[in-house]
């Protein structure tokens, strides 16, 4: 497998939280608006980069029995920095972001990660396992977020979008607005899925036909 | 006692932790397939986040209040769940092997559960006292456990029903869950 398919997986075909469903906690509370998720995503793809290369240089010196607190004690390490310097650069997204920043340490993605790739890859293609998964957690982030915004307080980054009177779903951005959201993008995906699959099997199918036809015709 | 019993019962229904917080959403999802094991997830669950959020409070004012090293909180609250966790574990397979049987699928499951962190933080955010973080986190593990038990309950029927073919698995669940998340912003003016 090619570098740029590592790269790649993780946005379209291996999407951490459209295809895997995995990390959905902060997918469901931050996603309110997209200035939020922009700033998650940014948090959680500098951990998962920092702690995939931090792992897969250690990997032969991780033993094997104690791998998982050791995999915990350094995410939990590079999570702590990034709370510092967020607290410290941007004290009004890590206000709004709040109890989700030290959460990212049981981010099921980052352990994921850990385990299933940096712990038996190099660090270049660690490397961009965790960027093209940060940025694909990141773009689902951003979608979810963006449909609750505009939907849910009709503005788009901050910026207002309708006329006073076009009245808001207030329900979008409440809890319930993020069930209703991913369960919708997730319902599309599948849409889409299943009609890409009904076509390719149409093709089969038809050529199959074709030669048999051929076959036929020759004989 | 009045102020502790307000404090679990906010918890458990008004704000609750899986429906309002959003804390605990992947076991949420990925142990509410049978009636059983939902009721096996959320008693392991009560009883781990009870005492880890007991331990911990204990080691922020402690050890990490008194070292003046708060920044070390969230390495130090992983490390005292995982340990505790394991520990549980051990003297669970040890002394009662029959719950261990029933349970044991679903221990280490909860080192990576949100809920626990989360509500070990929000304890200390909140500066409560020993007692109100015992009530806190009682009310979070039962409200945990009403709403994975009532969802696994709503999910066994879902089984039987006719569902589109691309709302199966995961979309019907999460629509269902924002279901039961309205119905529990109801209780909103409950205190």
């Amino acid at each position: 497998m090619g570098l740029g398919k590592e790269f790649s997986k993780g946005i379209l075909r291996e999407n951490p939280l459209f295809r895997l469903t995995l990390g959905m906690c902060p997918s469901l509370a931050i996603t309110t608006s997209v200035n939020n998720a922009l700033g998650m995503g940014v948090a959680f793809t500098s951990v998962l980069l920092a702690s995939n290369m931090a792992i897969s240089a250690l990997r032969k010196i991780i033993p094997e029995s104690i791998r998982i607190p050791c995999y915990i004690v350094i995410i939990a390490a590079f999570v702590t920095v990034t709370e510092m310097l967020m607290q410290a650069y941007m004290p009004e997204l890590f206000e709004s972001l709040g109890i989700f920043i030290p959460l990212i340490v049981v981010n099921c993605i980052i352990l994921g990660r850990a385990e299933a790739f940096a712990s038996k890859n190099t660090v270049l293609p660690s490397f961009l396992d965790g960027l093209g998964m940060g940025i694909g957690y990141t773009l689902a982030l951003v979608i979810v977020s963006t449909f609750r915004e505009v939907l849910g307080a009709g503005t788009f980054l901050g910026y207002p979008l309708f006329a006073d009177s076009v009245p808001s779903a207030l329900i979008m951005i409440l809890p319930p607005g993020g069930f209703i959201t991913l369960g919708c993008v997730l319902a599309f995906l599948n849409l889409m899925q299943n009609r890409k699959m009904a076509k390719r099997n149409r093709v089969t199918q038809l050529r199959m036909k074709q030669q048999a036809a051929q076959q036929i015709s020759s004989n | 006692m009045r102020e502790m019993l307000f404090i679990i019962i906010g918890a458990v229904l008004i704000n609750n932790i899986i429906l309002a917080q959003f804390l605990g959403v992947c076991p949420f999802l990925g142990v509410s397939k049978k009636l059983s094991s939902a009721i096996g997830m959320g008693v392991a669950v009560t009883f781990v986040l009870t005492l880890a959020s007991l331990i911990t409070w204990l080691v922020q004012i402690c050890i990490l209040n008194r070292l003046h090293i708060e920044y070390l909180q969230t390495i130090a609250f992983i490390l005292v769940i995982a340990s505790l966790v394991q520990f549980v574990e051990m003297v669970m397979r040890k002394k009662t092997p029959d719950l261990y049987q029933s349970l044991g699928v679903y221990l280490p499951l909860i080192t990576t559960n949100c809920a626990v962190l989360g509500v070990a933080i929000i304890n200390i955010q909140k500066s409560y006292t020993f007692m109100q973080t015992f009530a806190n986190s009682l009310g979070n593990a039962l409200g945990f456990t009403l709403a994975l038990v009532l969802f696994a309950g709503i999910r066994e029927r879902l089984e039987e029903a006719d569902v589109p073919q691309s709302l199966k698995g995961m979309p019907i669940a999460l629509i269902t869950a924002a279901l039961m998340s309205i119905a529990f912003l109801g209780f909103s003016g409950l205190l």
